[in-house]
């Protein structure tokens, strides 16, 4: 299990540097400056302990000595922030380069996945991938590994340096050093535990707030108020149980291991003090200085593995949100075009569906020996029960969905063998679920003809009776809407996305309950529109409302998948069968 | 914030023990160069073997004097925290309960939930950490400077040169830098956005080959976003680099004037080294002061958004004095409107009604005509701003809400089920309820073969009810009204996502409900309300006709209007 985990991890560190790669230079530039920072700040104090060398007694000061020692320092120190900010800048650099490249190949990787796992994903799973995963591992990664490596050039130059002043006393240090890693390794095993129930019991929370919240006017219209709350203080009431042995658990390692580096710090100045008296008067003393400069280096070289301790989690947690994000970028993509795909000009509108078979999950079939011959210029109505696969056949004509067993071609090819962009082009859809793009009318209104004059988008919009109210918008046309048509009601966003096709006009339409939103007079209004827009142009309809299907050359009477009946109103109401008990079911009261 | 922090009274023995036993274990800290100073200059000045010894000792103590202080802090500050953000908590939803839908509406749901959840959190981070650190850091900072006057008074004056330099230097570079992620912060969400309008319009982003004008609009934002965060990284860079040169300049300067004192003679080598080691302290305090302060920056922000939640007034007042009509009625509108708050004009305006027990009202009219405003004004849901709502002859406004919402059943339009079972979301509508009568309501809600779809009763649904499809979902919806054996039931649109066949026999079904119920059905389907007793209908917020389907036809040109659109051939052969 845990070995498995680990290879995961393996993986991800491997496709992480794979990452890095375009920036191999400024990593290896971080790390050279890092390593030089480390050494300065080390040197630092090897200087101020020289300097306090000369700063024995009254009469004993070597002043000169002592300025020239300062002014080296001063250089160093000058050195080492410049450095340091280098160091800073590459590092945001490279983190956040390698951010924007991730999130550019997600967003690229979502164009061309198919719709079958874009359907399957909440979309705020996969924006949270995008966005927030991609943040902690910036945060988390990146910082992490700057931290890693400086603590641990820092522990080994601290090492270096102790043992060149006096090797006994850095084995004091090192003899004591592990005693910090035990006391780190017991607190994170034990809080483990703690923080995933906190995780989880905050999940669960989190959950009911969204559910409950999202229904709130619900609870209210059933005084479950009380209830409610009762509820939600049984979750609440667990989650500050479990939060605080979280916190406090976890908030112990930064005092034991700081009572380590204390024990470590003392040890040093009893081992260094007692070898300063030793020492007096042989020739080479341990001065008081080499001991202020050990001193100092005791509290550096323990600082880091506190750090480290800390930065492994952080580091597991980003290895955790990459491996989230790579699985998104991994995901399989649609089947690419063929090489030598067709490029469907403009169709003169001649479809076939021949013994088409569709699902969704393999457990439970939908569309099953489907067939349809559609003529130029037709309009083929599709009524059933919700959950008929109406919305299915769409999937199917628009290639969102491939399907299982069968085929389904445009102008005598199948569309497997047609460029995706210009099946599509070649279609005009309007659907039930309206969508806007944040930016301004016109912006939304020439998504299918970018090169539009204002005229005709006037008269696209005046057929689809939008003119009226985007003139009244503050902006008229060039006012901006928010995500999602904004304030805009469902019916106007509907209008938009009619205006939208009645503008670029392609050769074959597909209408979902393209007008349900719109009350029932302004449709009459549009109507005329509507139908020079289909004349001549195979249509493809779902609707509701019977007075839409009632002109259709064929309708297509859908139930569980399957096609149980075909033929004109006329035909299927004296066929007295299952569109006559729809149809009639409208009057039956 | 101030009133937030009244939640914190519980606990206000933990709030100030905590901070109280960091300061302890800081001022030990404070001590440990005095003690190295003592070992330098008496331990190895004399050469004092056992003076030595024992002040390393003194130092150990001293380290677990700090560790026990520490750890008894960090439980109080933890202690104290989450007991505060539970306590918050528990009141942000309680008020929350108390929104009037009107309220709701204006503030939005998804504001509301990241309020109470990662507003919160970021509370209690930033309690739990200024409860420890707070204090501990200009303590550590002054208790430094404070701890060099009584090393040697000249020198410290170098403490006090340093400090307001560092400040302004931490403090300019943060006041500078916060806005810069505000914005960096405003661009993350344009990047976010761009991300889901590309996943929820992949139909049309597909179908008119948008996707390389996507890629091209999401790199751009991505590009500027990118180019925000590496301006403020370049800023907020400087602040290491720079405090370490002042710090260090310090030092200089100390050890210099240090190396005067001993000349003089006033003070000793290990004094020079407790000074220096001082100015170290200060260094890493101010770090984790710097840490500090963003997170506690960020806490405020989070904790203000929470209090401007709470500063809504909730909760619906009661007026027993308000006049009363005809209680033989069992709803009556008199001249009622209503103008949403922040609306430019009435939803809805002059609307008399008058309903008997039993009754069947049709409310039809275009999309944004006010008709569910109309229903929505009998529970109360949202009160007239003219006029009078009346049920049973009483003003809706003199009921306590749950008494009036205890007698109607609503079915709302957006067909919304909880996690649970069936069962547990049918007695919603009302709690005492036995099996039969659920089972009951949900045949007369046509909602039988959910059931047997999903089990029964016990039959489970999952968050938000996803998996039913959107007509199960709405036929379980109405059983849960008709649970209630409600005295008016209210269908606001709520058989749309049904097919006619359905539609027809929930109609038959909803005839012969008992307790004879007054029923409204809301529609934009004439075929749905044309047997009602009145028909209501609505044109752009204003009554357009009032009366049975027959008188309507005659002398209501907007309803013939939507007649014939749905009905325009049959509408001219009859």
């Amino acid at each position: 299990m845990s070995k498995q985990r680990e290879k995961a991890e393996r993986g991800t560190v491997k496709k992480v540097l794979h990452l890095l790669r375009p920036y191999r230079v400024l990593v290896a530039l971080s790390i050279l400056c890092s390593a030089v920072i480390v050494a300065l700040t080390l040197y630092v104090p090897v200087l101020i302990g020289r300097t306090i060398d000369l700063i024995i007694g009254p009469g004993q000061v070597d002043m000169p000595g002592i300025l020239r020692l300062l002014l080296r320092i001063g250089w160093i120190v000058a050195v080492t922030a410049t450095v340091q900010w280098v160091v800073n800048t590459i590092n945001n650099r490279i983190t956040y380069q390698v951010v924007r490249d991730v999130r550019d190949t997600a967003f690229r990787h979502l164009q061309v996945l198919p719709l079958r796992y874009i359907d399957a994903h909440p979309v705020g799973g996969v924006v949270s991938r995008i966005i927030a995963d991609v943040d902690q591992f910036a945060d988390g990664l990146l910082m992490g590994f700057t931290q890693l490596f400086t603590g641990a050039v820092t522990i080994l130059g601290t090492l270096v340096f102790m043992i060149s002043i006096r090797p006994s006393i850095a084995a004091v240090v090192v003899l004591l050093t592990p005693l910090s890693f035990v006391v780190a390794r017991f607190i994170a095993t034990h809080t483990y535990s703690y923080f995933k129930l906190q995780s989880e019991t905050r999940g669960e929370q989190t959950a009911f707030i969204d559910e409950m919240l999202g229904g709130q006017k619900v609870v209210k219209a059933f005084g479950q108020e009380k209830e409610c709350i009762e509820r939600f203080d049984e979750i609440n009431s667990r989650l500050a149980k479990c939060s605080l042995k979280a916190i406090f658990y976890s908030s112990l390692t930064n005092p034991c291991t700081r009572f380590v580096n204390n024990v470590v710090y003392a040890g040093v100045a009893l081992s260094g003090a007692l070898l300063c008296v030793a020492t007096a008067g042989a020739a080479v003393p341990f001065t008081v200085g080499s001991l202020s400069a050990l001193l100092s280096y005791a509290n550096q070289y323990t600082k880091p593995f506190n750090e480290i301790s800390g930065v492994v989690t952080e580091l597991q947690n980003a290895l955790a949100c990459a491996s989230r994000v790579f699985k998104l970028i991994a995901e399989p993509a649609q089947i690419p075009d063929d090489e030598d795909a067709r490029i469907l000009k403009t169709a003169e509108g001649t479809v076939e569906l021949q013994d088409v078979a569709f699902s969704y999950t393999q457990d439970r079939k939908l569309i099953e020996d489907l067939n349809l011959q559609v003529h130029p210029g037709q309009r083929v109505a599709i009524v059933g029960p919700t959950g008929c696969g109406k919305t299915t056949l769409i999937n199917l004509l628009m290639r969102f969905y491939d399907v299982d067993r069968g085929s389904i071609s445009v102008e005598g090819t199948d569309i497997r063998h047609i460029t995706r962009r210009s099946l599509r082009a070649n279609y005009g859809m309007v659907l039930q679920e309206t969508w806007l793009k944040a930016g301004t009318v016109r912006e939304n209104l020439i998504m299918g003809k970018p090169d539009a004059t204002d005229d005709e988008i006037t008269a696209a919009a005046k057929a689809a009776h939008a003119h009226g109210f985007i003139k009244r918008l503050p902006q008229g046309y060039d006012t901006v809407i928010g995500e999602d048509g904004g304030s805009l009601s469902q019916g106007q966003k509907q209008l938009l996305c009619i205006a939208r096709i009645m503008l670029c006009l392609p050769p074959m339409l597909i209408l979902d309950e393209a007008t349900s939103s719109i009350d029932t007079r302004t449709e009459i209004r549009i109507q005329q529109a509507f139908d020079a827009m289909m004349a001549g142009r195979t249509t493809f309809v779902v609707a509701h409302r019977l007075s839409t299907i009632r002109e259709a050359d064929v309708i297509l009477v859908m139930r569980d998948g399957h096609i149980v009946e075909m033929g004109n109103h006329e035909e299927l109401l004296k066929k007295d069968g299952f569109y006559a008990k729809l149809y009639n079911s409208q009057f039956a009261a | 914030m101030k009133k937030l922090l009244v939640y914190l009274r519980e606990y206000r023995r933990e709030s100030i023990l905590g901070p109280l036993f960091k300061l302890l274990e800081a001022s030990f800290e404070l001590i440990v160069p005095l003690v190295v100073a003592a070992i330098i200059d008496r331990g190895i000045g004399n050469a004092d073997r056992g003076y030595i010894v024992r002040m390393c000792l003194v130092l150990v103590a001293l380290g677990l004097i700090g560790l026990v202080c520490s750890v008894t802090a960090q439980y109080f500050a933890a202690k104290a925290s989450v007991g505060f953000v539970k306590k918050l908590r528990h009141v942000l939803y309680e008020h929350i309960q108390g929104f009037s839908y009107q309220t709701l509406d204006n503030i939005g749901i998804s504001t509301l939930i990241t309020r109470m959840t990662s507003d919160m959190n970021q509370v209690q981070t930033g309690l739990n950490l200024t409860l420890r650190l707070l204090l501990r850091s200009p303590f550590v900072v002054f208790g430094a400077m404070i701890m060099a006057f009584t090393v040697d008074a000249r020198a410290a004056l170098w403490f006090v040169a340093a400090i307001p330099i560092l400040s302004i230097v931490v403090f300019g570079i943060m006041l500078v830098s916060i806005p810069l992620y505000k914005k960096v912060q405003g661009q993350l969400d344009r990047v976010l956005g761009k991300t889901r309008e590309n996943l929820t319009g992949v139909r049309v982003i597909r179908a008119f080959g948008k996707e390389d004008a996507e890629i091209a609009d999401f790199e751009s934002n991505n590009e500027s976003l990118t180019a925000m965060q590496k301006h403020v990284g370049r800023i907020s860079a400087l602040m290491n680099p720079i405090t370490y040169v002042i710090i260090n300049l310090a030092i200089l300067f100390l050890i210099r004037t240090g190396a005067l004192r001993v000349e003089a003679g006033i003070i000793t080598q290990g004094a020079v080294v407790a000074l220096y080691n001082y100015m170290s302290q200060i260094l890493v305090e101010l770090i984790k002061l710097a840490n500090l302060i963003i997170n506690i920056t960020k806490s405020i922000a989070c904790g203000k958004r929470i209090q401007a939640v709470l500063d809504i007034p909730a909760g619906e007042k009661v007026n027993e004095e308000l006049p009363s009509g005809d209680a033989s009625f069992r709803v009556e509108f008199r001249g009622a409107g209503l103008r949403y708050a922040g609306a430019g004009g009435e939803a809805l305006s002059g609307v008399d009604l008058r309903v008997r027990p039993g009754e069947t009202v049709g409310v039809i009219g275009g999309t944004g005509s006010g008709k569910s405003t109309l229903v929505q004004m009998i529970p109360r849901f949202y009160e007239a701003t003219e006029g009078q709502v009346l049920v049973n002859g009483r003003d809706v406004r003199s009921y306590a809400p749950e008494d009036l919402r205890r007698r109607i059943g609503v079915v709302p339009q957006k067909a919304m089920l909880f996690k649970g079972t069936i069962r547990e979301n049918l007695l919603w509508g009302n709690a005492a309820a036995a099996d039969e009568e659920l089972l009951h309501a949900a045949a007369l809600a046509q909602a039988e073969d959910v059931l047997a779809a999903k089990g029964g009763l016990d039959g489970k649904i999952e968050q938000n009810g996803r998996n039913l499809s959107g007509g199960q979902r709405q036929r379980l919806t109405i059983a849960r009204a008709l649970v209630r054996k409600p005295e008016i039931l209210i269908l606001d649109d709520s058989s749309s996502a049904l097919d006619f066949a359905t539609d027809a026999a929930l109609r038959r079904a909803l005839r012969s409900l008992d307790g004879n119920p007054t029923v409204f059905i809301v529609s934009q389907r004439t075929s749905s309300i044309q047997h009602a007793d009145q028909i209501v209908v609505l044109d752009e917020g204003t009554v357009a006709g009032i009366g049975t389907h027959d008188e309507l036809l005659k002398n209501c040109s907007v309803y013939r209007e939507i007649y014939d659109s749905q009905f325009r051939k049959e509408g001219a052969q009859a």
